[in-house]
């Protein structure tokens, strides 16, 4: 893989930009000497046919959504409508600066007003920011939150957050971060919380409980409202992590099962682009209690005028730099026009559906350790496949078959884990072409197992030595060994 | 509906497959009471024709953005953004990916990591950078986190010249990790005044160029902080002339990554920036990617030194951040290269020389002097003979936009305007705005 | 037998080599085997007072972090600094150059509880 720095160096390509059309003064009269750089960065200067063949031949070598099927679990990498890029991109949004007048901005904050109106609905709680740039900064401020309500309450021996060992990783991270220790609970045999445990881990020190729903095997917590009244009861807060809306979206709402705090993830139930890593947007929608400590500052609507709001004395001040990530948010909100209601609902029957018909396929071939009807993903296992087979070894070998792989070695409860699913996007015709892979694999696993341990064969690179870029890492271009 | 495949035939014969009679039946495990409690949002299905229109409608409300001349600044800058980075990050291969977790599906995202994390290091003379941060304010709360943890004490020392929206995501953070913020005064030059540096810290912020446009003098700044680690904030088009913070030993260098070819929209996504020393790069917080070879031997790039990050160390993990701003890295990566080192010193000057145009022209005006006398860089701030506003609400009646003096005196700076200038503005839109004041 | 007998060995998979009042501690064969190709360790420095039960060492691979608690309270008093240049020692050496660190132990009854060499691989089998 070539990078921008194997090329060149050279010098004299130009025409970029408009020449200075002031009279020049000089660097060397405007800045003194010793605030003045004296190497200049090394960044090659390409011809513009060059630099895009580069970049060209680079998104070559990548895998998005539109490429093929992207199983990867609790991200649903949904199809990512067309329309929604150009709409981001129409000047009069993206040129809007964050600190214009609200009257040259009214379109903007009517758009960011509306969207969290809809996502008010959306989690059957009362009130929304859109600030935190991701799930796991929603996390944060939620965190910032639960830390701030009972801080007024003085209840600051509440320090504790209770977490299900099925968890995601941001979610104990997220916690930590905002001074909160994590008690993990163990999940119960039949992958859900199990009361008698929850019940004794509950106590006056308890400040929430951070649940996903469904969680993260895939299961609907069944008895999430007792859950939720055991965790009020105890006068603890209950947050709930929104990764896995897909799996309720049009039917159910987090608010009505308990939620005191919900956060969204808008690149992914809400068809916002990944971008190979990010931006995402992930904003949380909240209770009654928590209203005033949310984020500065918040949108309002006055008659037929929107303006930010300033004054909320509890608020635990801001979270971003301005008022989230605009332009994921207002792909989310095409999305949701779109949709509308009837394609909410087709969402989650479509996404629960395809990912119990993947289900039923495939435990037939691979381990399934918690059975039971799933929402828009399962788990499997990838143990036992065969002598040396590993989670890993099935991932590659999906790649052979022209797949992307599901997510593996999470959650960490199920061993070899093998996180699949499928989203509404995908139709039975690739779902059985997927099956039909995945059975070919566990066969090949126990016939050829080099094929597995091998794979993959046909992609730009192979396997890489991961031990070897974590022992001397290069995390820089090395210039001088050039 | 048009992004679903499946038939209604296919939806028959996959529940038949399940042993399942109706669609209703897969949501049997959510409470009836749960169920019975939903309200729909009473939205319709729209046409994408008529979803276009509703927004093509509210856009027209941001009704200035088109025809006016911005002298907005504070950490959003007007550039302009060459073609050729949309074209590229509009490929859908990029865009549509997740975070490069299968490393042979996403070179393309790993290598352009990489010589992302490789242009951070050039700009700001670090070792490391990390793949990027939301933003600069939550970079920089980043930043102030992992001093603490280097350090192991509770106190940060901040520039009072820092933007107030990069003060304002610190003292959150801030105030949920226990850590206290001392405010750092500025001198009469505008630049941040040490002498009564507490002690006891974890680290000392400083931005430059700062809140007024001024360029900190960083010399000996780091020789002053015994073990506190010295975090500077900085835009990364002004290192195209300004030296680099990494000179200064700066420890860690964060910087918002808007100016390098990212909308404003409205505020984000943007894109924090956040580069290193080596020594602490396993207190680093966010995605890296490295270069190695693959089973052949061919070279390739994958994620490294990840036992630092949620996934594999959980509530003892260096940050909680996940999703990051990889596609913004992109446009940042595709608009350097697209500049290259020549290209950007050229662009830095033209900043550089149209602002000291506008100031000059609008210091000779009476009444109208530099708020600070040190060096600055594309924005300046002014002190003005009348009130700053009745002067920002008359250039805004001809369509020019000035940011709001109210963030300066909410610094200690009353009656000061402040200007930024890129390349964007031309000499007769600048000459306009000086016969507009002179005028009043 | 891989794991030598004249060592003893706590049920985290650490091993204790027991000399006096100075414990020489690592990280047995079976755990360097769960953890794979170890990248990184993080030592205590010399000088450190460490309780029974606290962190004493970190042991990561590429994808996963081992924590090293101490089997037996006392001071460091000497680290294995070869480890930092070349993790893989523990991969290649668990028992031997593999060492993680030497500890002065306040109490050496405290390795009476320890498992010795047969019981400690009759321990592994029944896990
Ligand atoms: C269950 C769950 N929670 C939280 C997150 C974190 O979300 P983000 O990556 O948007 O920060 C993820 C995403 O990977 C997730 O799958």
């Amino acid at each position: 893989m070539n990078t921008i720095f194997d090329h060149k160096l050279a010098k004299g390509v130009g025409g970029l930009l408009p020449a200075l059309d002031v009279p020049e003064q000089g660097i060397e009269k405007l800045i003194p000497s010793s605030l003045r750089r004296t190497h200049a960065p090394r960044i090659p200067n390409l011809s513009e046919p060059e630099l895009v063949r580069h970049y060209t031949h680079l998104s070559k070598v990548n895998y998005g959504i539109d490429d093929g099927f992207y199983p990867l679990g609790s991200c649903t990498m949904k199809y990512n409508p067309k329309i929604n890029e150009d709409l981001a991109r129409l000047p009069g949004f993206a040129n809007a600066h964050p600190l214009a007048d609200e009257d040259l901005v009214q379109g903007s904050l009517k758009l960011l007003y509306e969207a969290s109106r809809y996502l008010c609905r959306i989690a059957g709680l009362v009130e929304v920011t859109l600030q935190p740039a991701a799930g796991a900064h929603g996390e944060l401020c939620g965190m910032f939150l639960v830390k701030r309500y009972f801080e007024k309450r003085g209840e600051e021996k509440r320090k504790r957050i209770l977490l299900p060992d099925s968890a995601h990783g941001t979610n104990p991270s997220s916690a930590t971060i905002a001074g909160f220790s994590v008690t993990e609970i163990p999940s119960g045999k039949d992958g859900m919380i199990n009361l008698a445990t929850l019940e004794e881990a509950l106590d006056d020190t308890v400040a929430a409980i951070m649940l996903t729903v469904p969680n993260t095997l895939g299961i609907f917590e069944e008895r999430i409202l007792e859950v939720t009244n055991m965790v009020h009861a105890a006068g603890s807060l209950c947050y709930f992590d929104g990764a896995n809306l897909n799996a309720f979206l049009g039917r159910a709402r987090p608010g009505d099962m308990g939620a005191d705090i919900f956060h969204f993830n808008l690149h992914k139930t809400l068809s916002a682009p990944h971008g190979g890593g990010g931006p995402g947007s992930g904003p949380i929608a909240v209770a009654q209690s928590l209203v005033d400590f949310l984020p500065v500052p918040r949108i309002v609507k006055d008659e037929n005028r929107y303006r930010f709001d300033w004054n909320s004395p509890h608020s635990i001040g801001c979270i971003h730099s301005f008022y989230g990530n605009f332009g994921v948010i207002l792909k989310a909100y095409a999305y949701l026009l779109l949709l509308g209601d009837t394609g909410l609902r087709e969402v989650s029957e479509n996404a629960v559906l395809n990912a119990n018909y993947l289900q039923e396929s495939l435990k037939q071939t691979y381990p399934l350790p918690y059975e039971r009807l799933c929402k828009h993903e399962f788990v499997l296992s990838g143990k036992g496949l065969g002598e040396g087979i590993s989670a890993l070894d099935i991932a590659k070998r999906l790649i052979d078959y022209g797949f992307h792989p599901p997510t593996i070695y999470f959650p960490l409860i199920v061993p070899e884990a093998l996180m699949i699913e499928p989203t509404e996007c995908e139709g039975k015709e690739t779902l059985d072409r997927f099956i039909e892979a995945m059975e070919r694999i566990a066969a090949e696993a126990k016939e050829n197992p080099r094929l597995l341990h091998e794979a993959p064969q046909y992609t730009p690179v192979r396997r890489l030595d991961q031990t070897r870029a974590a022992r001397q890492p290069i995390l820089t271009y090395p210039f001088d060994e050039r | 509906m048009r992004y679903i495949a499946n038939t209604g035939a296919d939806r028959r014969a996959m529940l038949a497959a399940i042993g399942l009679s109706s669609l209703e039946e897969l949501f049997h495990d959510i409470p009836q009471e749960v169920k019975d409690r939903f309200q729909p949002l009473e939205l319709t299905v729209r046409s994408e024709m008529e979803v276009a229109q509703v927004l093509k409608e509210l856009v027209t409300l941001n009704s200035c953005q088109q025809s006016s001349i911005s002298f907005l600044g504070g950490g959003v800058y007007d550039h302009y953004i060459p073609s050729v980075v949309s074209h590229i990050t509009s490929r859908s291969e990029f865009y549509t990916a997740y975070t490069p977790y299968q490393p042979e599906l996403s070179q393309g995202t790993l290598t352009t990591m990489f010589e992302f994390q490789t242009l951070v290091c050039e700009l700001t003379g670090m070792e490391v950078a990390n793949a990027s941060i939301y933003d600069g304010a939550s970079a920089l709360a980043e930043g102030v986190l992992m001093a603490k943890r280097i350090v192991g004490n509770g106190r940060v020392a901040a520039a009072q010249s820092l933007f107030p929206h990069y003060r304002r995501v610190l003292d959150t953070y801030c105030w949920a990790a226990g850590i206290k913020v001392i405010e750092i005064p500025y001198t009469n030059a505008g630049t941040c005044d040490l002498t009564a540096l507490p002690q006891d810290l974890s680290s000392l912020v400083i931005q430059t160029p700062n809140a007024f446009g001024v360029i900190e003098e960083l010399k000996g700044v780091k020789e002053r902080l015994k073990d506190a680690l010295l975090i500077v904030v900085t835009n990364p088009i002004s290192l195209g002339i300004l030296a680099p913070p990494g000179q200064f030993r700066a420890d860690i260098v964060i910087g918002e990554g808007q100016p390098l070819g990212i909308p404003a929209s409205f505020g984000g996504p943007f894109l924090g920036l956040f580069a290193t020393r080596e020594r602490y790069l396993r207190q680093m917080p966010g995605r890296l990617t490295a270069q190695t070879v693959d089973a052949e031997g061919k070279i390739g790039y994958t994620m490294a030194i990840q036992t630092r990050e949620q996934h594999i160390r959980r509530e003892r993990a260096t940050s909680n951040i996940c999703t990051n701003s990889q596609l913004c890295a992109l446009a940042a990566t595709v608009y350097l290269a697209s500049l290259g080192a020549d290209g950007l010193h050229e662009l830095a000057t033209l900043n550089l020389e149209k602002a000291h145009y506008l100031a000059q022209r609008i210091t000779a005006l009476p009444g109208y002097r530099l708020a600070f006398e040190a060096p600055f860089f594309n924005e300046f701030a002014v002190r003005v003979p009348t009130d700053p506003q009745a002067i920002r609400a008359r250039l805004k009646e001809e369509r020019i936009l000035l940011d709001d003096p109210r963030f300066l005196s909410a610094l200690g700076a009353p009656n000061t305007l402040r200007f930024a200038v890129t390349e964007k503005r031309t000499k007769d839109e600048l000459d306009r705005l000086v016969e507009l004041l002179e005028a009043m | 037998m891989t794991h030598p007998t004249q060592f003893r060995y706590t049920k985290e998979h650490e091993w204790v080599d027991l000399e006096g009042n100075h414990a020489k501690v690592g990280i047995t064969e079976h755990a360097q085997g769960e953890l794979g190709d170890i990248v990184f360790v993080e030592l205590p420095t010399v000088g450190t007072d460490v309780k029974k039960g606290e962190n004493l060492a970190t042991v990561e691979s590429i994808k996963a972090v081992g924590d090293v608690y101490a089997p037996m309270s006392g001071t460091v008093v000497e680290v294995n600094t070869q480890l930092e240049s070349s993790p893989e020692t523990i991969n290649q050496d668990p028992h031997g150059a593999g060492w993680l660190v030497i500890l002065e132990v306040s109490d050496p009854s405290e390795a009476d509880s320890f498992l010795d060499a047969p019981s400690y691989e009759q321990y592994l089998s029944e896990g």
